[in-house]
């Protein structure tokens, strides 16, 4: 039985925290919740899952500790040992993000939800991105305003805990892992072409050394369907 | 012993032009919404409203009472944008001092602990810096010389939470799992109003004593407001009402249906407000 897309980004979603070991997951999101789950299920088990409440529970919902926001951004957020995965209305190629607004800051074309918790995270922790459109629109050259610090300002910033990570979209996988922190494919999706990827971003990605994302194993395709997700509301978020 | 009820319209005659004005809770949970529909009521204008925003900033701004929001986000939990705000935002309606998550709470921890200011990482690097220009960086006194924020504390004329019981002195109890940070918003500010689902006698407010977030002296008025975070969260009490949730963005979305829901739902005192939204709930 072949994976679906969505199935293949639980399971890119789930590889970002291969090593995190005891640390607090923060997912936010639908796919990296279950990405999420997924690694603490199979290769991750020390994970400690923020259910984005005031809860750090295991996968069958027991609360297991409390982590209520004020904890979250006076100690869990400055102490580092988080990883969360964000959204990004826009992205550029060193991982700036933006889910403050669109436009000018005084008076923007589109407001979004504000800055929230980007700034903090990426000066603190590791960040990944969940982009579930992958799109010109969401990949551009220069974001509108920076929310989530990317490498360039990160450096000129001195920001001494910044790691930003990875981003992971419906078309595949991609770090900044360059010389100058540009971002870069790790992995395709299976089925994706370079040439989609190039023509859904409106700055060039490095696709020259873009394997191919890696399927789910038998046994974490059954954690996804029988276990985690036997709805198949992962389907919503990534249609195949 | 001091007997610290009142009534939301008195506590919202506190409430004076050009005031700051901090509220409780968090995104679309428990908002103290009386409080907010009685301000609503009066001709108050010019405001600076302090919160992470949900639907009290929208209202707020509906209202056209907002001069400025100081805001992480403002968003509906379950609906992630407030029309209203967007609208205050895209119309350049309201001007705005937007920080962190983390930056916010420094304000209100500094204005806590009487300091001009608390250190933190959060902001460098970010666009928060440049669309703040009034803020400051501090470098370390320590060897390490590290460059940080110096987050301005945030001092508030007033502050409106809305806790789940309460004393008449103004002992407050939050029941659901997170406190937020309506403690520090009381002590960040000059006076302290709390609505409470139930005020109960000082033997009532059973349960873990940990979750007597308010100790009377950083409160100065209590109002028993039963329902008084609809449609926001007060769990245990209630959760959020989605439907009138939804009903709310969808009139807010619409400028020919606002009107309406003004006339039937915050037209009126709190009583009809609830009556109304029984009959919303009848008519489901």
């Amino acid at each position: 039985m072949s994976a679906t897309r969505a199935e293949i980004a639980v399971v890119a979603v789930a590889e970002l925290f291969r090593g995190d070991g005891e640390i607090v997951v923060s997912p936010m999101g639908y796919i990296p919740s279950l990405g999420a789950k997924l690694a603490r299920l199979t290769f991750e088990p020390d994970l400690l899952l923020s259910d984005g409440e005031a809860y750090l529970i295991d996968v069958e919902g027991n609360v297991e500790g409390w982590q209520p926001f004020r904890k979250m951004l006076d100690t869990i957020v400055p102490h580092g040992r988080r990883h969360v995965v964000m959204g990004a209305n826009q992205i550029d190629r060193f991982g700036n993000q933006n889910i403050s607004a669109i436009g000018d800051h005084a008076r923007p074309a589109k407001q979004l939800l504000g800055v929230r918790g980007a700034p903090g995270n990426t000066a603190n922790h590791r960040t990944s991105y969940w982009v579930p459109r992958h799109s010109r629109r969401v990949f551009v050259e220069s974001v509108d305003i920076v929310s989530g610090v990317g490498y360039d300002n990160a450096a000129k910033a001195g920001l001494k805990y910044h790691d930003v990570h990875r981003v992971v979209t419906n078309l595949g996988v991609f770090d900044f892992a360059t010389p100058d922190h540009a971002m870069r494919a790790v992995s395709l999706h299976p089925g994706v072409s370079p040439d989609e990827v190039t023509a859904a971003s409106g700055f060039d990605i490095d696709l020259s050394s873009a394997g191919v994302s890696r399927e789910p194993t038998d046994e974490e395709l059954r954690l996804i369907r029988e276990v985690l997700d036997p709805k198949g509301l992962r389907d919503k978020e990534v249609p195949s | 012993m001091a007997d610290k009820r009142m009534t939301a319209d008195e506590v919202a005659a506190e409430v004076r032009d050009g005031m700051t004005i901090g509220i409780g809770g968090w995104g679309s949970r428990r908002k103290p919404m009386a409080l907010i529909r009685a301000l609503l009521r009066t001709p108050v204008k010019d405001l600076t409203v302090v919160s992470y925003g949900g639907p009290d900033v929208g209202l707020l701004c509906a209202a056209g009472k907002v001069k400025r929001v100081v805001f992480g986000f403002v968003t509906l939990d379950s609906i992630p944008f407030d029309p209203w705000f967007g609208r205050a935002r895209e119309t350049g309606a309201i001007e705005v001092t937007e920080y962190d998550e983390g930056m916010f709470a420094a304000a209100l921890s500094a204005a806590a602990q009487r300091l001009p200011f608390l250190p933190l990482r959060a902001g460098l690097g970010s666009e928060v810096m440049r669309v703040n220009p009034g803020l400051r960086t501090v470098r370390s006194p320590y060897p390490d010389g590290e460059e940080l924020v110096a987050v301005p504390a945030q001092e508030l004329d007033i502050t409106l939470v809305h806790l789940n019981r309460a004393d008449a002195r103004g002992n407050a109890q939050y029941l659901g799992p997170d406190p937020y940070f309506d403690d520090l918003f009381c002590l960040a500010a000059k006076k302290r109003f709390v609505s409470v689902e139930q005020v109960v006698e000082t033997a009532e407010l059973t349960g873990p004593v940990q979750s007597l977030l308010l100790n009377r002296s950083a409160v100065d008025g209590v109002v028993e407001a039963p329902r008084g975070a609809h449609f926001t969260t007060a769990v245990p009490d209630y959760g959020r009402d989605e439907r009138f949730q939804k009903h709310y963005v969808a009139c807010a979305k619409d400028l020919d249906a606002w009107p309406g829901f003004v006339d039937r739902f915050l037209s009126g005192d709190e009583a009809r407000y609830l009556s109304e939204v029984d009959r919303f709930e009848a008519a489901a």
